[in-house]
């Protein structure tokens, strides 16, 4: 937030209040506030159902009849503003209102079915509750209720009940106004009246979820949680998500150690109350595939081993390696396991040889991160974006990489943010914030933000305006340092928005070469001073500035490296081959809780615990740390940390092994606030050939590893399809409709073919991870390489 | 009286009760039967088709004073339907050693499937036999009835169960017992 200096300033901005009597209690609230807000102020409850803080009201439901002196007719609180010296009576003290309220619950409960035991909403649902609080005793009505076939699929995830529905348009308003996805609608009229779709155009929206959670009564439920459990059986813990950096809150809710739903939680600053489908919806992963016992290589073959027995290999097999060590940490790690990678790499192995980024990795992406981002405080934040008068995304599509900056990007731009697009073509998100598309070809970024028009520069010169890079800024060479120029040039606010939860914190825990907890630079030597002291060691013990990136994973290869500590990878996610670049160790420690690639190559694995086993912190793209505490507190498995706690004895150390001792000692040490490593350019040309330019991104609905066992999410992923503008097609005669395939040194991906005229020319657009189109697997290139197109689904 | 020794006094008493009628039961000899209402062990009663009357809905549980009771609910599909309507009690458990025969849970039934019987014969030299499963609480499958899973009596809707339309299972159902 822009902090202002001017004496009575903040006097200025203060709203107008205005005095309204409720129920014969006077209160001073801002003008423009409904009634019914008026009224929660002052600890008064009218019955509500269609009136929901974050959506437009709308008056539809009619449960919060209240009467007003001097106006004829009960009148609806949701949708009633303020005026001065209005007197308000409610329910409680007004016989109008109370039997006005009264009649339309009678009404609303006329075609509403008595099923609340077989219903999800049945123990947590508004409608039972206001029934009892405001709700006649008997129904007068005695004919035949209404009934519809149920539950009908409004999409794979989210099923309906019609006769359930009190038609109160949270869902309808929700997708329309929040979602931007407005494939629900009121259908028909009178007692026909119902939530629909069009027939060949399901809810597939990436916040459908939150439609569910909104819902009133148990009209909307999802195909996961139906029948699964009662509210009454279920405990509660306040959870973040770990599924991307936007930081949601979320309630993960549990019954006899197995999570039953998640949803989103009440947190104004990032998430508000929505959530995004993945986070919602895929945990399953959590309870299938899992690593259950240490395993030990012996004669080639894994064998389970015990904790004490694998401990003393693992040990031994790096100590033998000496500080010719590397360590690999996912980009899924809490800022804790993060930190405990970085500190035993140091202390135990004396290697500084350590990289978080399993994924497009660039030495100047390294060098931006090291220089502006590591260790820093929030520089930008949601309330920021929603402020700003311009933002511009650079190699980043928020829906899919960071659904909660989407929006909050979309509800910005409602009220006048305009969104820019560095990118190769327009998407459905895009269209959706209202934004205005910058055409770049994919990996020259650079240049085009170089030559960025001058309006648009003028419009990020304004006073909050904001610049956002993607992940994918790694894979455009110059993209960092141009889009540094620029912030510099316009004064406009640098956000970097990495896509996985833990990259933030990793990064800031010191996870990567060069940097210790902070951000410090490993050069420093006050840096190294502090850090010595945390960890109690003598500085001068501390390694040396090691390897990165490619040419980490280079050393690695060619057998430079003797060991590597491998914790929380995933293989495919990098775009070179990670398998046969460990395959040139001898030793290699997985740290992990699933069954993965690494594991096949493993000499020694050791299970560790997922999110919900474990507290920990994520820093989300904002780097506001967004803790979470242990949903099962009788795990089996601990936390990263507290093996690598257990690896660092046969060093004759301790480390701290328990979340609140890392958190402890990272708060010691505290944020660097010496000099930052600047910025050093790296000199790379750009020159990927002629022919079609792959843009492509991971969508958020995909084969993630971390959404796997959910049928019904992955059924509302979008559709795997290529797209490119309709010039590209004929000028490489292909049709406009139909197969094509796209070919690479590595072999071809068939799919088909979208024209997308918002495309620019000579670029194809594949999803890197979905269905039928496996990037880094099948091409053997990535974002803003070149391949061939060919009509037809020959391979 | 009053002056009469206190150990004859006894004797009195005695000497009285040899007169009265006994009241000794012989169990488990001469077994009595209890009253009517007598809260005695539970069952999951079934339609006249056989099918199961419980929907997992779990308010037995919601209900129970001593958390006696534990339910998991899951779907029927057409393949596999132990109950009209979509919901079924997948897993059904009362847990005898807590279980104080208050009743609240059969007055909570919101399908009358749970109900009480009369047996009081319930003890046991192992705590993990006194949790009945669902298998030991279904009533019997009386003569004409069809053991689950089976379809609903063709024709017939999950309301007509409910307004006790169905008196008994067809042949499309299966093979009655």
């Amino acid at each position: 937030m822009t902090i202002t200096n001017e004496p009575g300033a903040e006097l200025d901005s203060r709203p107008e209040l205005v005095s309204v009597i409720v129920d014969g209690v006077a209160v001073s609230v801002p003008a423009g506030t409904l009634v019914i807000r008026a009224a929660e102020m002052l600890g008064i409850e009218i019955p509500r159902f269609c009136d929901h803080p974050l959506l437009d009201p709308v008056a539809a439901c009619r449960a919060c009849l209240i009467e007003i002196e001097g106006v004829p007719k009960p009148q609806p609180a949701c949708a009633q503003v303020v005026s001065d010296g209005m007197q308000v009576r409610t329910q409680l003290s007004s016989d109008v209102a109370r039997e006005a309220q009264e009649g339309v619950m009678e009404f609303l409960l006329l075609n509403h079915p008595l099923d609340c035991p077989v219903c999800d909403k049945g123990g947590e649902c508004p409608l039972q509750n206001q029934a009892m609080s405001i709700g006649r005793p008997e129904s007068r009505f005695t004919e035949d209720k209404r009934t519809f076939d149920k539950p009908i699929n409004v999409s794979a995830q989210v099923l309906l009940d019609r006769e359930r529905c009190v038609s109160c348009a949270r869902c309808t308003r929700f997708a329309d106004q929040i979602a931007g996805d407005s494939m629900l609608e009121l259908l028909e009229r009178g007692a026909q009246q119902q939530v629909g779709t069009a027939d060949d155009e399901p809810f597939d929206s990436y916040f459908s979820g939150n439609t569910i959670q909104i819902c009133p009564v148990g009209a909307l439920t999802s195909a996961t949680y139906r029948f699964r459990a009662r509210p009454f059986d279920l405990v509660s813990v306040p959870t973040s998500c770990e599924h991307c950096a936007s930081g949601c809150s979320l309630r993960t809710d549990y019954r006899r150690s197995t999570i039953t739903r998640r949803l989103a939680w009440d947190d104004p600053q990032v998430n508000e109350e929505w959530n995004c489908d993945k986070g919602r919806f895929a945990f399953s992963y959590m309870q299938q595939g899992r690593i259950e016992w240490p395993m030990v290589r012996e004669n080639g073959e894994l064998r389970i081993a015990s904790w004490p027995e694998a401990i003393d290999v693992a040990a031994q097999g790096l100590r033998a390696a000496g500080s010719e060590a590397a360590v690999l940490v996912g980009g899924r790690s809490t800022v804790e396991d993060a930190y405990a990678y970085a500190r035993f790499a140091r202390v135990a192995l004396g290697t500084d040889d350590i990289d978080f980024r399993a994924r497009a990795h660039s030495d100047e992406e390294r060098n931006f991160l090291a220089a502006h981002v590591a260790g820093s405080p929030m520089r930008v934040e949601y309330a920021d974006l929603e402020a700003a008068p311009a933002v511009l995304l650079v190699a980043f599509e928020p829906e899919d990489e960071s659904p909660i900056v989407f929006l909050r990007l979309r509800k910005a731009s409602a009220s006048g943010t305009r969104v820019f697009s560095l990118g190769s073509g327009g998407s459905r998100g895009l269209s959706k914030m209202n934004g205005t598309l910058i055409p770049a070809m994919p990996g020259d970024e650079a240049s085009a933000l170089a030559d960025l028009p001058a309006e648009i520069r003028e419009a990020l010169a304004a006073p909050g305006a904001v610049i956002m890079m993607g992940e994918r800024v790694a894979s455009a060479p110059g993209a960092c340092a141009a889009a540094g120029a620029l912030a510099q040039e316009t004064g406009a606010a640098l956000a970097w928005v990495p896509r996985r939860a833990g990259e933030r914190g990793a990064l800031d825990a010191g996870a990567l070469a060069g940097l210790l907890p902070g951000g410090r630079p490993i050069d420093d030597p006050l840096a190294r001073q502090q850090s010595a002291d945390a960890w109690g060691v003598d500085p001068s013990s501390l390694p040396q500035r090691g390897l990165s990136g490619d040419a980490l994973l280079a050393s690695l290869r060619s057998g430079a490296r003797r060991a590597a500590l491998v914790g929380g990878v995933e293989a495919a996610d990098y775009p070179d081959d990670l398998i046969a670049s460990l395959g040139g160790v001898d030793f290699v420690v997985s740290i992990e809780n699933h069954h993965s690639a690494v594991t096949e190559i493993a000499d020694v694995v050791l299970p560790v615990a997922v999110v919900s086993e474990k507290a920990g912190t994520f820093l989300d793209w904002e780097g506001r740390p967004r803790p979470f505490g242990q949903v099962f507190r009788d795990a089996m498995r601990d936390c990263d940390a507290a093996v690598l706690a257990m690896l660092a004895e046969q060093w004759q150390m301790s480390a701290p092994s328990s979340v609140s001792e890392l958190r402890a000692e990272l708060g010691r040490m505290g944020p660097w606030t010496g000099p930052r490593e600047s910025f050093a350019p790296v000199a790379t040309t750009h020159s990927p050939g002629t022919g079609v330019r792959l843009a492509t991104w991971r969508q958020l609905l995909d084969l993630g590893v971390m959404q796997e066992g959910e049928p019904h999410l992955a059924a509302t992923a979008r559709d795997t399809v290529a797209r490119m503008s309709g010039a590209t097609a004929t000028r490489y005669g292909l049709p406009t409709s139909g197969q094509v395939s796209i070919h690479g040194p590595s072999g071809a991906i068939s799919v088909d073919l979208e024209i997308d005229d918002s495309m620019i020319d000579d670029v194809v657009w594949l999803p890197m991870n979905s269905e039928g189109s496996r990037v880094y697997r099948d091409l053997g290139v990535g974002y803003g390489d070149v391949v061939r197109v060919m009509s037809g689904g020959q391979l | 009286m009053a002056e009469m020794p206190q150990a004859v006094r006894g004797f009195g008493v005695t000497l009285t009760t040899m007169f009265k009628k006994v009241v000794t039961e012989q169990y488990p000899e001469d077994k009595q039967s209890t009253k009517p209402r007598f809260h005695g062990r539970h069952q999951l009663n079934r339609w006249a088709d056989g099918l199961e009357k419980c929907v997992g809905c779990e308010l037995c549980a919601w209900a129970c004073p001593a958390d006696a009771i534990y339910v998991e609910g899951a779907d029927n599909t057409d393949e596999e339907r132990f109950s009209p309507g979509e919901r079924y009690g997948r897993v059904y458990q009362i847990n005898y050693l807590r279980c104080i025969f208050c009743g609240l849970c059969i007055e909570a039934c919101p399908t009358r499937a749970l109900t009480m019987t009369n047996e009081y014969e319930l003890a046991d030299n192992d705590r993990a036999d006194l949790i009945y499963e669902k298998d030991q609480l279904l009533a019997p499958l009386l003569p004409g009835m069809v053991p689950p899973p089976h379809p609903m009596v063709p024709g017939t809707s999950e309301q007509d169960y409910y307004a006790n339309k169905v008196t008994g299972s067809s042949p499309d159902q299966g093979e009655a017992v």
